[in-house]
């Protein structure tokens, strides 16, 4: 079974999303994400500075299998990007929620957090997405 | 519904993440697939390949049935047990599907063909049988586990009774020993050595389960892939189908134009094909910086398309993306792949990329 953490948000496409309290937050994939793509030999992140809005197609996470789009959950500007996983895309798979995280985001509209599901409603959407 | 081998329940105790493949429901792999790619290139692991369909051929026109069939020449085959790959190609020349023919004896041979092509080819080698006098016998009673690596034959040679074990630990490659019951061949898809074992499906599990217990990695069809585009070799659907001659396909090595008289299914295409010169080619590509080459990503010498890769990915042993693409004959070395909007350099190398766990290309 994939590993869900409280305390974090989730998004229908499978980003985590962990509120820092002050303004900002750190995005990254889930851990039933990581294990559908399988090995992640590849990540390309956006740039520190850059302008998004909620749905944006940011980065791009590449398995041994597939390659993948990751969509910003929420608007704002990129503060800091996870540059080990250029040489070490392997850490998404190895510890999702923490040293594989993609980036951090300043929030321009704190209220598209409520959009977002706790971990039992992504729970239910991961399984039911599996059927 | 996917049909399931004999070893599904396997499979799944051992938490193997399990997908629909050509009608089949199998394992992709059991955790890691890059760790199952350097288990195989650096020690041994196995294959469920049950999926894959064996066809034994049998009656006194055998071998003037299939130098008819098949664009290589059984009648290289001068002794009992040796193996030879071949496509078999339709009237234009495109490949129906490609294959192992192993020569057992005068009245029998034994081909393994692609699970997802089995049904396809199955018709269409029946229907070629016409007035030669074969029997056409798929062994659907039969499975198939392939343990390849460097420690592949040391690990299973116990596992085998004594009068095989005796023989397939002289087996040169590709070649085989058998018999009543169980098949083994030296032969294999990752460019590694080892065998395949052909065995009755009662045989199947408890072989398996001996082979965990020696040591040797289940590799899931994840690697299979990676290991065996490393090893440059063709994978049916994506590098050759039948649109496509074994000649724009990297495979005019399997063809046997001589002896001239031998008149084979697709040899006329193929002939003009070769007077009229052949239009594409497919070559190994190493990408120089940062990305994955994926199939069918466009490739571009200045703002001409110039062809498309064929099959790409991630390869483990060199830590870097590789591909083969099919491009147009006498295109320039130095060109571009498109990916996602953008375009980087590539760079045309020999292939096979890895043999025997150990780069073969030049970088």
């Amino acid at each position: 079974m994939s590993n869900t953490p409280d305390g974090l948000k989730y998004a229908k496409t499978h980003e985590w999303i962990k509120d820092n309290g002050d303004g900002t937050v750190t995005v990254g994939i889930s851990d039933h994400a990581q294990e559908l793509l399988g090995d992640l030999v590849f990540v390309e992140l956006p740039e520190a500075g850059s302008d998004i809005a909620a749905g944006d197609e940011i980065a791009v996470v590449e398995s041994v299998k597939a390659a993948s789009d990751i969509y910003s959950p929420l608007s704002g500007k990129i503060l800091g990007i996870n540059d080990v996983l250029n040489d070490a895309p392997e850490s998404i798979n190895d510890s999702p929620y923490e040293e594989g995280w993609l980036f951090t985001l300043k929030m321009t509209d704190k209220s598209e957090l409520d959009a977002l599901m706790d971990a039992d409603a992504y729970t239910k959407h991961a399984q039911d997405e599996e059927h | 519904m996917d049909k399931k081998t004999i070893l599904n329940q396997t499979h799944h105790n051992l938490g193997a993440r399990m997908v629909p493949f050509g009608g089949w429901e199998m394992p992709v792999h059991y955790g890691s697939q890059i760790e199952e790619h350097h288990a195989i290139r650096q020690h041994a692991g196995m294959f469920d390949v049950s999926h894959m369909q064996i066809i034994d051929l049998k009656g006194s026109d055998c071998k003037r049935y299939l130098r008819h069939l098949l664009a290589n020449d059984v009648g290289k085959l001068k002794s009992t047990g040796r193996a030879l790959y071949s496509c078999m190609l339709n009237s234009q020349g495109g490949v129906i599907d490609d294959l192992i023919v192993y020569f057992m004896d005068e009245t029998w041979y034994r081909i393994v063909v692609n699970a997802s092509t089995a049904q396809k080819d199955l018709g269409w080698i029946m229907e070629q049988v016409g007035v030669f006098g074969v029997e056409v016998l798929p062994r659907s009673d039969m499975a198939m586990i392939a343990v390849q690596g460097p420690k592949a034959i040391e690990l299973t040679l116990p596992l085998l009774n004594e009068e095989l074990r005796e023989a397939a630990a002289d087996l040169k490659p590709f070649s085989a020993v058998w018999d009543p019951s169980w098949f083994v061949a030296r032969t294999g898809y990752t460019g590694e050595d080892g065998f395949e074992i052909l065995l009755p499906q009662g045989d199947c599990i408890a072989l398996w389960n001996d082979l965990v217990d020696a040591g040797v990695r289940p590799c899931g069809l994840g690697a299979r892939d990676t290991l065996r585009l490393e090893a440059g070799m063709n994978l049916y659907g994506q590098d050759m189908d039948e649109t496509t001659t074994p000649l724009v396909s990297g495979l005019g090595w399997t063809v046997a134009l001589k002896p001239e008289e031998r008149s084979f299914i697709g040899r006329g295409p193929l002939e003009k094909q070769k007077r009229e010169g052949i239009p594409q080619q497919l070559v190994g590509l190493v990408l120089e910086g940062r990305g994955i080459l994926r199939s069918h990503q466009k490739l571009f010498a200045a703002d001409k398309q110039i062809g498309e890769i064929t099959s790409g990915g991630f390869s483990p042993t060199l830590e870097r993306s590789i591909a083969l693409a099919r491009i147009e004959t006498g295109s320039p070395h130095g060109f571009d792949v498109e990916m996602r909007g953008k375009r980087l350099p590539v760079k045309v190398v020999k292939y096979p990329f890895v043999r025997h766990g150990k780069l073969a290309t030049k970088l």
